[in-house]
């Protein structure tokens, strides 16, 4: 790697002042597990490092029942897979959360890291944004928030200006009848870039016999994780069948636009679009259906 | 061009301190400047294991840590899970099953098993694999690796 | 040879075909294992290596000025710094292509070709200086398919190759260095012979060893020129050669060191980056170590060739195969020699067929030259023919394994190649796997399917050298010239226990430097347990006899009437006179000095391992993604020295063929840029992705090594991805006739996609 030099904050405001005036010359470092390779591969020729781990806030995972899940962006994916109220409340992000690299990568790689990497087949993005996540974005001018679904702008690129750090990814509490589910495909068993991941999150009536809300999110698909609103919006006061899931599969295949690429074919993964769809949305609607689950789901299709 | 930084850690239990320029990784840093030579190189890019140490008990890849990130933390290598009184389970589990032919990824395969057992005193089959899937071993089909690390749970849950 | 097997029957066997742990094991566990990249010199620099970003160019100027004139830069070297070319005509061409592998001269031929390089004090600065050597190229097309490397329009790599074949050498340029053709009986009379026939083609990608340490050099000369080079090698001796050829040395001046070997599978026999090392030591005037990053090694090694390989065969009702034909269409990466000599060898190999056609094309492309890879070229070649068989079977109504013992070779059956087969365990094997229970329990439900294939690889025999010298307290240390890389130092200790009647822990094995040990050949060719091990043997007898005949000046008797037994002297006509071998040892330094054995063989004679592999997969119909329920690798190892370390040979192995089935492969672009060059995207195998495999020995003694033993380490590799192919077609009804056997080319062939 071409030499830079280290800087270790320990506050927002001191992170945020270092990249202010880095002149695009700087990149926050959290888990490293992007920034390092593209280091070595020439992608970045930096003056510096802000190590964003030594600032408090930015570690810290915690829920209540109001606010929702505030996951701070230097925390780990192994710490939020870990995190008791994420098991019991938000299988669905676990799903992403888990298949991210192994488990040495995940014992250093943070979604926030993963967010702003903005790969289109980024795993935990599709995730939050099926979950209807928000970022918190801290910059020289304070802070905002916005919905992970238009943070990511191209592939690697996202909205974040000049001196802007994401603080931490904001997960509404989740409502009764509510069910997630994220799978992705990948020739191995693990370690490998998603060909094609599916989110999907539904909401049901009461009697469970309706769908009153639904969100669908693709990864690997398109410049960026996509949010398709076609599929969720369809779903709305359909019953929950195999014929209600093949048209949102469907819906999502024609809102998809993959391409040919060493990890896959245009043919291959608009056709995995359809079958990851139709087994996410079956498992979202067995999340809302039953029980608020605990415990680790299962990964992968 | 930037200069030196002094990190202080502890490693394998013994507080030390080294010089290194910021861009090295912590797997550069113990190789060659801490004559840590256990941990290997195999990808540099977080894909093989063959680098994996513990970091504060984490698993991680050492070639994705920068070493002056590891000021004031604890870092365990290869190196570290044996003392003079004789081998860590694991070691001596995984001569008696011949969990090893050519030896570069065990150094990995042993740290992140440490990791595994760590947290899980007593995997099935299908959890280790999973676990160790970030472990790549050229050599031996993974077959006696995993009948090592169920002997080694065995021996050391009594 | 028989000799040797004559007295080592009247002993017993107590550490032959035990299991002890690998003598190499404790220290690799502990981390203190020093392996090529773990060497260390003081002063040492950092060598670096610049590549060619370009498939095929020509090199127009080459400005190393800016790297030089770098504080912390050492030296740069390109091949301008080679010594002059000492050869003409004809061998001027082979040497300058030698010689160019190392540094390239007016051209590079692929990604990856070495250019120049650099001595550096730090990592940081070596990367620097790389950047700071200005190469101007010319870039040419480049052609990386083997079938339009041999177009006429084509883009040609070396302007005056012309093809070898039967008919003489050809005239025009091309890329087809070689046409071969194996011919027996008559194949058209024989397919008009046949009820049935099949008729396929196969295509195979480039795959690599995938060896998890990379290559390492360190390099250090004395102020007297002798240079002294610690390398992570198949064989000490072929790096000697390699050196003392490119540099122009006498072989007294270069001593090779071998470190720990982090895995080879025959892709560290050919020495790639110590000649550079050397020669910027030498430039630099301090120790230098060149090290691969992941990406080098994919690009600047010896993988093994791509193919497209067409197959025919014809056979009976009754089960007969009547007529083979086969075309193997071989890419030999940059420089001619590919292994399709050897994939034709055993090819059909396993069948006794009195009618074939085998014609192989060794054709250059732009890409690195291919090297050995565990049975090189037998794994395509077997994915192309064992499909193939297993398809007449399945038309024909036979069980596949009985359709293969119906055809088996015997002892005495010569192939379509000429080769006569003897002393051969083909049909216990085949028994074996139909006996077994896998090949009996119930296939699960749909979407499930269990497949079968077989293979045999021929072991090399080739130079060994062993010396074993006596320690007063009765141990002894062997130094062998083979580079352990499977656990050989372990099994030749063995070998030797059981002449020399001695507890394993009594004989300390290492591998000597080249200049304290004969020549050994590289340890390749399943040959090292075999070749090494007879001399092993040899020169434990050595040290009996000479032992016998130092006792008989002490007892002042005819060495003819002393005998050894167990681990003790016996005079055999006085019962009252014996004396133990560590009692013996103590008094060596008194009555004239050490014992030592010594062996230095060329073992002319072939051995050969055959192997059945049962897979059972199911596949997911909607995605094509496969998964590996259960496996059982059956292979006759003659003897197994040490069973469990010969257990581990076929888990790893058929391990690597799993990767080659169905994850495996160098994906290039038109441009002849690899795209996938790091272990993310050129996928191993991970724990995750393999099942537990079952092995099981058959042993059907091989009579010219003193203990039975077959070379193993090779045939494991070659079935898997015939079995896994057919087990897939069973379970989706669709063959696949591409490697790797990826869930799109499985969707393709069952027509979802």
């Amino acid at each position: 790697m071409k030499p830079f030099a280290y800087e270790a904050p320990e506050s927002v405001a001191a992170a945020v002042a270092l990249l202010a005036g880095s002149g695009q010359r700087a990149r926050p470092l959290a888990g490293g597990t992007d920034l390092l390779p593209q280091l070595r591969q020439g992608r970045w020729d930096l003056d510096f490092v802000v190590d964003i781990k030594r600032i408090a806030e930015l570690t810290r995972i915690a829920f209540d029942a109001g606010t929702g899940l505030t996951v701070g962006s230097a925390v780990t994916c192994a710490e939020f897979c870990e995190n008791p109220d994420v098991q019991a409340l938000y299988p669905g992000l676990v799903d992403a959360a888990s298949v991210i690299g192994g488990a040495a990568i995940q014992g250093r790689a943070t979604l926030g890291g993963n967010l702003c990497d903005a790969a289109p087949s980024g795993d935990s993005i599709a995730a939050m944004i099926v979950h209807g996540a928000e970022v918190i974005v801290a910059g020289p001018d304070g802070r905002r928030t916005l919905p992970v679904a238009e943070f990511c702008t191209a592939p690697g690129a996202t909205v974040l200006a000049l001196g802007e750090l994401v603080v931490a990814l904001r997960v509404p509490s989740p409502q009764p009848h509510t069910g997630a589910r994220y799978l992705r495909f990948i020739p191995r068993g693990e370690m490998d870039i998603a060909v094609v991941g599916a989110g999907a999150w539904v909401a049901l009536s009461a009697s469970q016999q309706q769908i009153t809300a639904a969100r669908i999110a693709l990864s690997a698909v398109a410049p960026t994780p996509l949010f398709v609103e076609t599929a969720g919006t369809y779903l709305v006061g359909k019953a929950p069948t195999e014929a209600v899931f093949a048209e949102a599969a469907a819906l999502a295949q024609e809102a998809a636009s993959p391409i040919d690429d060493m990890r896959g074919t245009v043919a291959q993964r608009r056709h995995l679009v359809g079958v990851l769809v139709t087994r996410a949305l079956r498992g979202a609607i067995e999340r809302a259906s039953g029980p608020v689950n605990t415990g680790v789901a299962g990964k992968g299709v | 061009m930037a200069g030196k930084t002094l990190v202080s850690a502890t490693i394998n239990g013994e507080v030390v301190e080294f010089l290194c320029e910021p861009q090295q990784s912590l797997l550069a840093c113990l190789r060659e400047i801490l004559g840590l030579t256990g941990a290997k190189e195999g990808c540099n890019d977080g894909n093989c294991g063959a680098c994996s140490v513990l970091l504060d008990g984490r698993l991680v890849n050492s070639c994705m840590v920068l070493g002056v990130e590891i000021e004031g933390h604890e870092v365990t290598t290869v190196e570290g899970l044996a003392n003079w009184d004789g081998l860590h389970p694991l070691q001596a589990s995984f001569i008696a099953q011949d969990a090893l032919q050519c030896g570069y990824c065990t150094p990995g395969m042993l740290i992140a098993s440490k990791a595994l057992l760590d947290r899980n005193p007593n995997p099935t089959d299908e959890e280790i694999r999973t676990w160790l899937a970030g472990n790549l071993c050229r050599c031996t089909g993974y077959d006696k690796i995993v009948r090592a690390v169920h002997a080694a749970a065995e021996q050391m849950n009594g | 040879m028989s000799a040797d097997a004559d007295k080592i029957s009247k002993r017993d066997l107590s550490v032959v075909g035990s299991s002890p742990s690998r003598v190499d094991a404790a220290d690799k566990v502990v981390g203190r294992a020093l392996f090529g990249t773990d060497a260390s010199l003081p002063g040492m620099l950092v060598g670096k290596v610049l590549r060619s970003p370009h498939a095929h160019a020509l090199i127009l100027s080459i400005d190393t000025s800016r790297a030089e004139a770098l504080p912390g830069v050492y030296a740069v070297v390109t091949a301008a710094d080679l010594p002059l070319l000492a050869v003409e005509g004809e061998d001027a061409i082979g040497e300058q292509q030698f010689r160019d592998r190392v540094l390239a001269g007016d051209k590079v031929l692929f990604e990856g070709h070495p250019v120049a390089a650099v001595a550096a004090r730090t990592q940081a600065l070596a990367e620097e200086a790389l950047q700071l050597i200005d190469v101007a190229y010319e870039v040419l097309p480049a052609v990386v398919d083997v079938l339009e490397a041999m177009a006429p329009d084509a883009p040609i790599l070396h302007p005056d190759l012309r093809t070898q074949s039967l008919a003489g050498q050809g005239e025009t340029p091309t890329n087809v260095a070689m046409h071969f053709q194996q011919l027996r009986g008559d194949p058209e009379a024989g397919f008009a012979e046949a009820d049935v026939v099949v008729e396929r083609e196969f295509r195979t990608q480039m795959v690599h060893q995938g060896y998890i340490e990379p290559h390492a050099s360190t390099a250090v000369w004395t102020q007297s020129g002798d240079l002294t080079v610690y390398a992570t090698t198949q064989g000490t001796f072929a790096v000697r050669d390699h050196i003392t050829r490119l540099l122009q040395l006498p072989m007294s001046k270069v001593r090779i060191v071998p470190m720990e070997v982090g895995g080879a599978f025959g892709g560290k026999n050919t020495s790639f980056v110590d000649g550079v090392a050397a020669l910027l030591a030498r430039k630099a005037r301090r120790p230098v170590k060149v090290v691969m990053s992941r990406y080098e090694t994919f690009v600047g090694t010896g993988p093994s060739s791509g193919t497209v390989i067409r197959v025919k065969m014809g056979a009976t009702t009754e089960g007969r195969i009547t007529a083979v034909q086969a075309e193997l269409f071989y890419e030999a990466g940059a420089y001619s020699g590919s292994p399709v000599g050897s994939g034709a060898h055993i090819m059909f190999a396993p069948y006794d067929i009195a009618n074939g056609q085998i014609d192989g094309y060794d054709v250059v492309v732009n890409k690195p030259k291919a090297d050995s890879y565990r049975a090189p070229g037998a794994t395509p070649p077997n994915f192309a023919a064992e499909q193939v068989v297993n398809e007449l079977a399945e038309k024909l109504g036979i069980d596949p394994l009985e359709f293969r013992l119906l055809n088996s070779v015997r002892e005495g059956t010569e192939t379509i190649g000429g080769t006569v087969h003897h002393d051969i365990g083909a049909i216990e094997v085949l028994e074996a796997a139909k006996a077994h229970p896998h090949y009996s329990a119930p296939v699960g439900g749909p979407n499930h399917g269990r497949g079968v294939a077989h293979a045999f690889w021929g072991n090399w025999g080739a130079r060994s050298s062993v010396t074993i010298s006596v320690n007063p307290d009765g141990t002894v240390a062997l130094v062998t010239g083979s580079v352990d890389i499977t656990g050989t130092r372990t099994s030749l200790a063995m070998q030797a226990a059981d002449v020399l009647g001695l507890a394993l822990s009594h004989i300390k094995a290492s591998v000597g430097d080249t200049d304290s040990i004969g020549y050994s050949d590289v340890s390749a060719g399943s040959r090292t347990t075999v070749a090494t091990g007879y001399a092993a043997v040899q020169a434990a007898h050595e040290v009996i006899d000479k032992m016998r005949a130092r006792l008989a000046t002490v007892w002042d008797v005819d060495v003819a009437s002393i005998v050894y037994e167990g681990d003790t002297f016996r005079a055999s006509d006085d019962a009252e006179k014996q004396m133990s071998f560590a009692e013996l040892a103590a008094l060596l330094p008194q009555t004239g000095n050490t014992v030592i054995g010594v062996a230095n063989v060329d073992v002319q004679d072939w051995g050969s391992s055959f192997g059945t592999h049962i897979v059972d997969v199911a596949v997911d119909p909607e995605s094509g993604k496969v998964t590996l329920l259960r496996y059982t690798a059956v292979q006759d190892v003659g003897k197994a020295i040490n069973p469990v370390q010969v257990e581990g040979q076929l888990q790893g192995g058929a391990t690597q063929g799993i990767g080659w089935a169905l994850y495996e492969g160098y994906d290039y672009d038109a441009n002849g840029q690899m795209r996938n060059p790091t272990l993310l995207d050129y996928k191993l195998p991970t724990m995750m992705d393999v099942p537990p495999i079952d092995t099981v020995l058959v042993e059907v003694p091989y009579p010219n090594h003193p203990y039975g033993a077959r070379g193993v380490g090779e045939t494991p590799i070659i079935p898997p991805p015939a079995a896994i192919a057919e087990a897939i077609a069973r379970a989706t009804g669709a063959r696949v006739c591409e490697l790797p056997m990826t869930p799109a080319r499985i969707l393709e062939a069952m027509g979802v996609i």
